[in-house]
């Protein structure tokens, strides 16, 4: 068990190099390979960012829902770890993509924030998640917490389309997003970039995911070692 | 004729209202709470008759959220704190059965509010309100809300700061019921700002979808 940890340990640095690695080149692509916008001009390269950092977000927040479901069907531990672990990487995420969002439509908007549909949407799901992680450390029990975060695991993740529709509807003459409309035909350096970004992104995900769940597991490990231990009357005694 | 499961939950449903016709707790705390909500907006929006076609509809459902959760929020913290939880557990009773008493339950109480708020915000604003529209869309948010938060209520009783918990819970999920409810309300009352969008579908599809995850799902929460 000590040498399969140790084996792991070494594959996530590996996998934390590779990742740090990718992200290095994805910067200098997206200042110096891909073309500055001719309409929104420098401010449009921190979507080589903004964009791979929300899809993984939504990505960690659907791990999230197999992750719960998974829990409830065979109750086992490892699976609520996961959705741990990814709940806390989306709501970063998240968190990016709100502060990213913000610097790109300071200028390209002239303001931080705008009720948009997409906006709005996204500040609502990260309060799901946020809620979540206020529930997980409110629940003493640890079964207890483990069964509420996963109902709200799929609670919350039902409410995504249902929220964008509601946004939407509520704020349809607010215009598009403007890199869709300004970008017809996207020339290849910025598609390049683009997917070298986003798969820095997904890495740094998987490589996170790894080092969280290992260290939730290391956690639940030492609790039930403090239990045993209490039992004999050893510790606490 | 009704089957065991209807039985079950017309036999929690009769001992909910029976207890709460005679304590009158909960229907007490929400309307005093709504009124108080009313009376505080106007204070601080300074609710003139000529601004209240535009931010009347979001004053009266404010109002209701607030107070529904006050209501909501006793469901199953006053069935724990007086022992009686445990009681109804061991009771030979479906899951989604007690849900969905639950559900009524509060739905009951809450559609009360809602009537009396309803009159005390057309008398007080002078607002001219079209009552069966009105009522309806009050009664199809109503019926989301209390979904989700008759599910939450159970979860967030087992937590430490359970007062705060619920809101934190409660509010995100039932963003589109604000929005839809808001917005058709303010389609109701006329205001131009308002879009005509199929709101009511949107409430119905949501009322659907909650009331049957939550059925489905407060066998998880209430595992012993």
């Amino acid at each position: 068990m000590i040498a399969s940890a140790g084996r792991n340990a070494s594959l996530s640095a590996k996998l934390g190099w590779a990742t740090l690695a990718i992200t290095v080149v994805a910067l200098l692509m997206a200042i110096f390979y891909a073309p500055t916008d001719r309409v929104q001009g420098i401010a449009q390269r921190i979507y080589y960012f903004h964009v791979p950092m929300a899809i993984v977000a939504y990505l960690s927040f659907f791990v999230v829902l197999v992750a719960s479901v998974m829990y409830l069907w065979t109750r086992d531990m490892k699976w609520d770890r996961r959705a741990r672990a990814s709940v806390e990487l989306g709501v970063v995420f998240t968190t990016l993509v709100l502060i990213t969002g913000s610097i790109w439509g300071k200028p390209i908007w002239n303001t931080w924030w705008t009720w948009d549909a997409r906006l709005t949407s996204t500040l609502v799901l990260w309060f799901i998640y946020v809620a979540y992680i206020m529930l997980r450390s409110y629940t003493p029990d640890v079964e207890r917490g483990a069964r509420f975060g996963a109902v709200l695991g799929i609670i919350g993740f039902i409410d995504v389309p249902i929220v964008h529709f509601s946004v939407t509807w509520w704020r349809t003459l607010h215009p598009g997003p403007v890199v869709l409309q300004a970008s017809p035909a996207a020339p290849p350096q910025t598609t390049e970039t683009f997917l070298v970004a986003m798969l820095a992104a997904v890495l740094f995900y998987i490589w996170l995911m790894r080092v969280r769940t290992g260290l939730e597991e290391a956690r639940d490990e030492n609790r039930e070692l403090e239990q045993e231990l209490a039992l004999r009357g050893g510790l606490y005694a | 004729m009704m089957g065991s499961f209807g039985r079950q939950i017309m036999a929690v449903l009769a001992r909910d209202l029976l207890l709460e016709w005679r304590t009158k707790d909960a229907l007490t705390a929400m309307l005093v709470f709504a009124l108080l909500v009313l009376v505080t907006f106007d204070f601080a929006l300074d609710l003139r008759p000529e601004i209240m076609s535009a931010v009347g509809p979001g004053v009266l459902w404010v109002a209701v959220v607030f107070a529904s959760t006050i209501g909501l929020g006793r469901t199953f913290a006053v069935e724990r704190d007086s022992g009686t939880l445990d009681g109804l557990l061991l009771a030979p009773l479906d899951r989604s059965a007690l849900f969905l008493a639950k559900l009524a339950g509060n739905l009951i109480v809450m559609a009360i509010m809602e009537i009396v708020t309803l009159v005390a915000f057309a008398v007080l604003f002078n607002v001219p309100v079209d009552p069966a529209p009105v009522l309806l869309i009050a009664l199809l948010g109503a019926i989301g809300i209390a979904a989700v938060g008759t599910l939450f209520s159970a979860v967030a009783s087992h937590t430490r700061a359970r007062e705060v918990m619920l809101p934190v819970l409660l509010f995100p999920v039932i963003v589109p019921v604000l929005i839809g409810g808001v917005q058709a309300t303010g389609v109701a009352l006329g205001n131009p700002v308002a879009r005509d969008m199929p709101w009511l579908s949107l409430l119905a599809a949501f009322d659907a979808v909650y009331v049957a995850a939550g059925a489905i799902m407060f066998e998880y929460v209430l595992e012993e």
